[in-house]
């Protein structure tokens, strides 16, 4: 089990347990309040100068250190600069850091999990002992050895968090095929005389991506949190960038007397994970045939 | 003694409700010491939460009231959570339908039996240990002092629910309710769990069991109450029901069950389905009818010789079927019938050709069928349609009714019948839900939305497109309700007269094959243990294993 | 149909877990013989000479004969597959090699620091089960709200990163109370907000699993047959539920444990504790090869035997899977 199957089996097992009144047309509040989470995550990553107040990295020592204010919502940082709009500005890196490791994630998973399914018994075999051996190395631990190899930055930090998760999409894909291929309406289209790559394109690859685009929108967050982790230990984006990560780690040194400096970007990031797994599982009721 | 007796329950005016509907309406209903009365009903008929709510049970978002409820002797109509606690097990027991589940897996049978005696009795635990044992015997398990110590998923279907009805009876309630005790069970297991049932009763324990089939209620009931939705519509001795019943949804329950109902004649009452209008279904102006043809009645449409298919299992391999040999002719119905694990189903997929035999080999038409490579068996698939226990899963969850019989149509076409005429798929399509009795707008819905009798002709209609010679039908009705069950097996009756097709139809359930079948095949472990036209093998079975099977059948008594 | 009657299932109930058993550690040893061989041949990707790395990098100005020294000292001249199965047979004995930075026994460095770093996830790992369990619990059979409530509080625990969570405990706890040290010192005090912060976390993640099967637990017909017996609502949960939720949550335990190792790299780092996560960090910024090496396949190792400890545990719990073994 790796985190992305826990949240995959969570998200499924809580679709299922769903209380069965909340089957109307309107999706729940959970729902809306995240997706509008996202909306304005994606307005500051596309036009970020709409949604910040000021510009995010002009320096003005006379603020420095302020307290959250109606001038400085989030406070601004050692240099004065204002911490909401270094947010709304960061947002795209952290965003595009999390989406483009999640993609790389995927992408290997898919080939693995592929491979494994179609490949026939050795490969099968193959594959699952390399799967295996990858989940030996816990958590950061793969991206730790990336980073070794290719050295600190925030293109290394991003393919070592893909890395680091294609493990655990190669594992659920190989399931989630193995299963369709194994269903009972494969079955029924083999004896309605349909060839196996019919059967592949109608059936299989139709009902098993849908999911794992689902488990995708899961599995951002968790890849955010990552690579935020990485910058933070100064292994990814480095601080003067405007990145959630690096803002929080630049924030570590004024914990005692600055604490919005940590407080905000660090909330972004919670909220973007809350966002991404509430909708997520809305995405999985909605698969089910429920809201 | 007997006017002192006082009912064991006594039910007055029960109601029952979820979220402001109520699905139970006014229920009165009375047992007596060492009397057995059923509740009869089809699902959603509320004769479950019935069950549930005659123990304080109906669910946490449930409202329960009645005028009076009294379980031996005792007032538990404005009874607390608390005060029912005190008297579930002492006062009634409950059996549920899932012995398997019915039963927590992780604690061994002797826990949970000892549970009760633990709960309401303060007895030291060698007594306790000692009462199992003899609970254990008093059920007919085989080896008592091992069976305590064995988990609910080491037992057989049977044993298990013969723990479970230990557990129910350990404090000697006045009272038994038996929610579908036997429904999962083969036939001669259920035989034996219904004598169990009785020797409770007898012992003057009053018994009331709830079940969807007359045939099973019509062996030990002295009175049935027939529910339908939420309301008890006709009641009496269970004779008197059967045989002279008031009310039409009654008369369409029992007629409904297949058993000894002759072949041919209608267990619904729809209607006979007209013939769809020629060319809009090319198979009906296809060949004559081939029954006719003697030339063709030679050759068996489907033939069957000595296979055999084993699996890999932790032990050694498995002998799924065991050297079975069957033919069967166009126009004809092979009934096959047998217990869970006989290899019924295998049989069905070697068919299919969807596995293939250790040995033996599979001919459909006078050719080689399991034998030839899957490539060139494929162009002549259409031919043979198949039809399964669960339609749903037989269904791509993404997919319409319409663009699954559009599929099936093109699938055909392309395999080139001659049959099926060029031009749009869509008349097609309607001709095949008209023809399976499905309105038209049936094809813009998705099968999860349909009621399971909806699906099945769904199902059927698939299977009809590609204007197939031969159905394999797996336990096509033992998910329905039985008057939807009727209403299918008519359908398929129907079907096979008008378009002459061969049935290879497979059920645990004797009466259905025995109403479907011409001729019939009883699979025991793998093997055929005997064949022959259905009228006489049932009537008199050669093999003791088929006379078992018969003796322990339920019916009802005409 | 499912093949293989149940008489023949039981037949080979304690072989099977035998065999399990020795299944499980066959795989172990080739997960560590294989992540031993990817670690040795990824490090060799790294651009550069080794032997200017262990003389401080290209920056040091090493002459050529410290370079040759160096090389014959770390047998960095011998050809690859030497190199290779040298260190395959060192690892048999224990041997992890020299820090480039330290100069010292890697195997001495990394046995000082594996005490403290094992300590910290096993108490997470405790911490964690029981307020996931206590989750779960309190959140189920009390209606909607409850559920609501619960599955909120586990997904925002489930989201919080280690470093921000620490450094949130550490403005509260530390600054502005002033009740707990910022710094894991040894004191039983200094353990609390690295705990703390490893676990919450984990907690959120358990307690998903928890409650859904506890969900589940609740509506299975067993359930209901106990209480018609007369079982109270607490003899279910400590009779038949709590056990059926705490099985996917044992067999979870080996992924939480590496989870939690590595969570280790960032608590440490905030609390200035010794162990091998900071240890890590540490020997990857400074490109230590021999130390990261070492750590790696230390983590490995734990994690291994703690799979293997979870699945037989999980055997144990479960008889069901006991019965399963070897389809």
């Amino acid at each position: 089990m790796s985190d992305l199957e826990l949240q995959q089996a969570t998200a499924v097992s809580a679709a299922a347990h769903a209380p069965a009144r909340r089957r109307g047309r309107m999706p729940r509040t959970g729902t809306l309040v995240a997706g509008a989470f996202v909306l304005f995550l994606l307005a500051a990553t596309v036009a970020p100068e709409l949604v910040a107040t000021q510009d995010p990295n002009a320096i003005s020592p006379v603020d420095a250190f302020q307290s959250p204010s109606p001038a400085h919502w989030f406070g601004t940082d050692e240099s004065g600069r204002d911490i909401y709009s270094r947010i709304v500005a960061g947002t795209a890196t952290s965003l595009l850091i999390g989406v483009a490791a999640t993609a790389i994630g995927l992408a290997l998973g898919l080939v693995l999990g592929v491979l494994a399914s179609f490949g026939g018994r050795i490969v099968d075999f193959g594959v699952n002992r390399l799967v295996e051996v990858l989940f030996a190395f816990p958590g950061l631990l793969l991206a730790l050895l990336v980073i070794v190899v290719y050295g600190p930055g925030p293109v290394t930090a991003t393919v070592a968090v893909g890395l680091s998760t294609a493990p655990g999409y190669a594992r659920i894909i190989r399931g989630q095929l193995v299963s369709i291929r194994s269903s009972q309406y494969v079955e029924a289209a083999r004896v309605l005389g349909r060839s196996p790559a019919r059967i592949l394109a109608r059936h299989v690859l139709p009902n098993a991506l849908i999911p794992i685009f689902v488990l995708a929108t899961l599995g951002i967050g968790q890849a955010i949190v990552w690579a935020a982790a990485l910058s933070y230990l100064g292994l990814g984006a480095q601080p003067p960038a405007a990145e959630w990560g690096a803002m929080l780690a630049a924030g570590r040194t004024y914990l005692a007397t600055a604490w919005w400096m940590t407080v905000f970007p660090g909330l972004m990031i919670v909220g973007t994970t809350i966002a991404t797994t509430v909708l997520g599982r809305a995405l999985t009721r909605r698969g089910r045939g429920e809201r | 003694m007997t006017n002192t007796l006082a009912p064991v329950l006594e039910v007055a005016q029960l109601h029952v409700g979820f979220d402001g509907t109520e699905v139970v309406h006014g229920l009165d209903l009375t047992i007596m010491p060492g009397e057995c009365v059923a509740i009869v009903g089809e699902s959603g008929s509320g004769k479950s939460v019935t069950a549930r709510a005659l123990l304080g049970m109906a669910g946490a978002d449930s409202r329960t009231s009645a005028k009076r409820l009294r379980i031996g002797g005792l007032d538990l109509g404005a009874a607390s959570e608390r005060e029912w606690r005190r008297e579930r097990g002492r006062r009634a027991g409950l059996i549920l339908q899932d012995a398997l589940g019915s039963l927590d897996p992780l604690r061994t049978v002797g826990r949970e039996i000892e549970d009760p005696l633990r709960i309401h009795l303060r007895l030291p635990a060698s007594e306790r240990r000692a009462r199992v044992l003899q609970l254990l015997a008093d059920v007919g398990m085989p080896d008592p002092a091992s069976a305590v110590r064995r988990r609910s998923g080491e037992l057989s279907g049977g044993l298990r629910q013969r723990a479970l009805i230990a557990a129910a009876i350990a404090l000697d309630p006045p009272l038994l309710i038996a929610d579908e005790p036997t429904t999962a069970l083969d036939v001669t297991v259920q035989a034996r769990i219904l004598a169990l049932l009785d020797e409770i009763r007898e012992r003057g324990t009053g018994v009331l069991l709830i079940s969807h089939d007359l045939a099973v209620v019509s062996r030990m009931a002295d009175r049935i109450l027939v529910m339908r939705e939420g309301r008890i519509i006709e009641q009496g001795p269970t004779g008197a029901v059967l045989e002279s019943p008031r009310e039409d949804y009654t008369r369409s329950l029992i007629a409904a069950v297949p058993a000894e109902v002759p072949r041919g004649v209608r267990l619904s009452a729809s209607p006979v389905r007209a013939a769809t209008p020629p060319g809009a279904l090319p198979t009906i102006s296809s060949a004559p009818h081939p029954a006719h043809d003697p030339a063709i009645v030679a050759t068996p449409l489907l033939e069957l010789s000595h296979l055999t298919k084993t699996f890999t299992v932790p032990g050694g391999r498995f002998t799924a079927v065991d050297d079975v040999s069957l033919s069967l002719h166009r126009g004809e119905t092979l009934g096959l019938v047998g217990e869970s694990g006989s290899g019924k189903t295998t049989l069905a997929r070697l068919a299919l050709a969807l596995t293939m035999p250790d040995s033996g080999s599979v001919s459909f038409d006078g050719e080689e069928w399991s034998a030839l490579d899957e490539r060139r068996r494929r162009p002549t698939r259409h031919r043979i349609g198949a039809i399964y226990q669960d339609p749903l899963g037989s269904f791509d969850p993404r997919w319409n009714v319409g663009r699954l019989l559009d599929d099936a149509v093109r699938g055909a076409r392309e395999a080139g019948t001659n049959d099926i005429s060029a031009g749009p798929t869509a008349p097609v399509v309607a001709a095949l839900l008209d023809q399976v009795g499905l309105a038209a707008s049936v094809a813009g819905r998705r099968p999860l939305t349909l009621s399971g009798g909806q699906r099945q002709r769904v199902a059927i209609a698939r299977a009809l497109a590609g204007s197939p010679e031969l159905l394999i039908c797996d336990e096509p009705v033992s998910a329905l309700d039985v008057t939807i069950q009727a209403q299918i097996l008519d359908l398929l009756d129907d079907i096979q007269r008008q378009r002459g097709l061969a049935l290879l139809f497979i059920s645990h359930d004797l009466g259905v094959v025995h109403h479907m079948a011409d001729r019939v095949a009883v699979m025991q472990a793998g093997r055929i243990v005997e064949s022959g036209d259905a009228d006489a093998v049932f009537a008199r079975p050669e093999h003791p294993y088929t006379a078992r099977l018969v003796a322990d059948s339920p019916r009802l008594p005409r | 149909m499912t093949p293989g009657s149940p008489t023949e299932q039981r037949r080979s109930f304690g072989g099977a877990t035998l065999r399990r058993a020795g299944l499980l550690v066959a795989g172990a040893v080739f997960v560590l013989w294989a992540v031993a061989t990817l670690t040795f041949f990824a490090i060799r990707l790294i651009p550069g000479d080794p032997a200017q790395a262990i003389l401080g990098g290209p920056g040091s100005q090493a002459s050529q004969e410290a370079l040759d020294q160096v090389r014959s000292d770390y047998g960095l001249d011998q050809p690859l597959i030497v190199q290779y199965f040298a260190m395959l047979g060192r690892l048999l004995t224990g041997d992890l090699g020299t820090s480039y930075a330290l100069k010292l026994p890697v195997a001495d460095l990394l046995a000082a620091q594996l005490g403290g770093t094992l300590l910290l996830s096993a108490l997470s790992l405790v911490l964690a089960w029981v307020l996931a369990l206590g989750l779960a619990i309190w959140s189920t059979g009390r209606g909607r709200i409850a559920s609501a409530v619960g599955e909120g509080i586990e997904i925002t625990a489930a989201a919080l990163p280690h470093f921000w969570l620490a450094a949130v405990l550490i403005a509260v706890f530390s600054v502005a109370l002033d009740w707990l040290p910022p710094v894991g010192t040894g004191t039983p005090a200094g353990f609390v907000l690295p705990v703390v912060t490893l676990a919450i976390p984990l907690a959120g993640f358990l307690a998903q699993v928890m409650r859904d099967s506890l969900l589940d637990a609740m509506q299975q017909p067993f359930v209901m047959s106990a209480r018609a017996r007369g079982e109270s609502a607490a003899g279910l949960r400590v009779r038949h539920t709590i056990r059926h939720a705490s099985l996917p949550a044992i067999s979870l335990s080996g992924w939480a444990l590496g989870w939690l190792l590595s969570g280790a790299v960032v608590v440490e780092t905030i609390f200035a504790m010794p162990g091998l996560g900071r240890t890590l960090l540490q020997a990857v910024t400074l490109r230590d090869i021999p130390v990261v090496t070492g750590v790696v396949l230390l983590v490995a190792l734990v994690y291994v035997l703690m799979t293997v400890l979870t699945d037989l545990a999980a055997r144990i719990a479960d008889p069901r899977l006991r019965q399963e073994s070897g389809r």
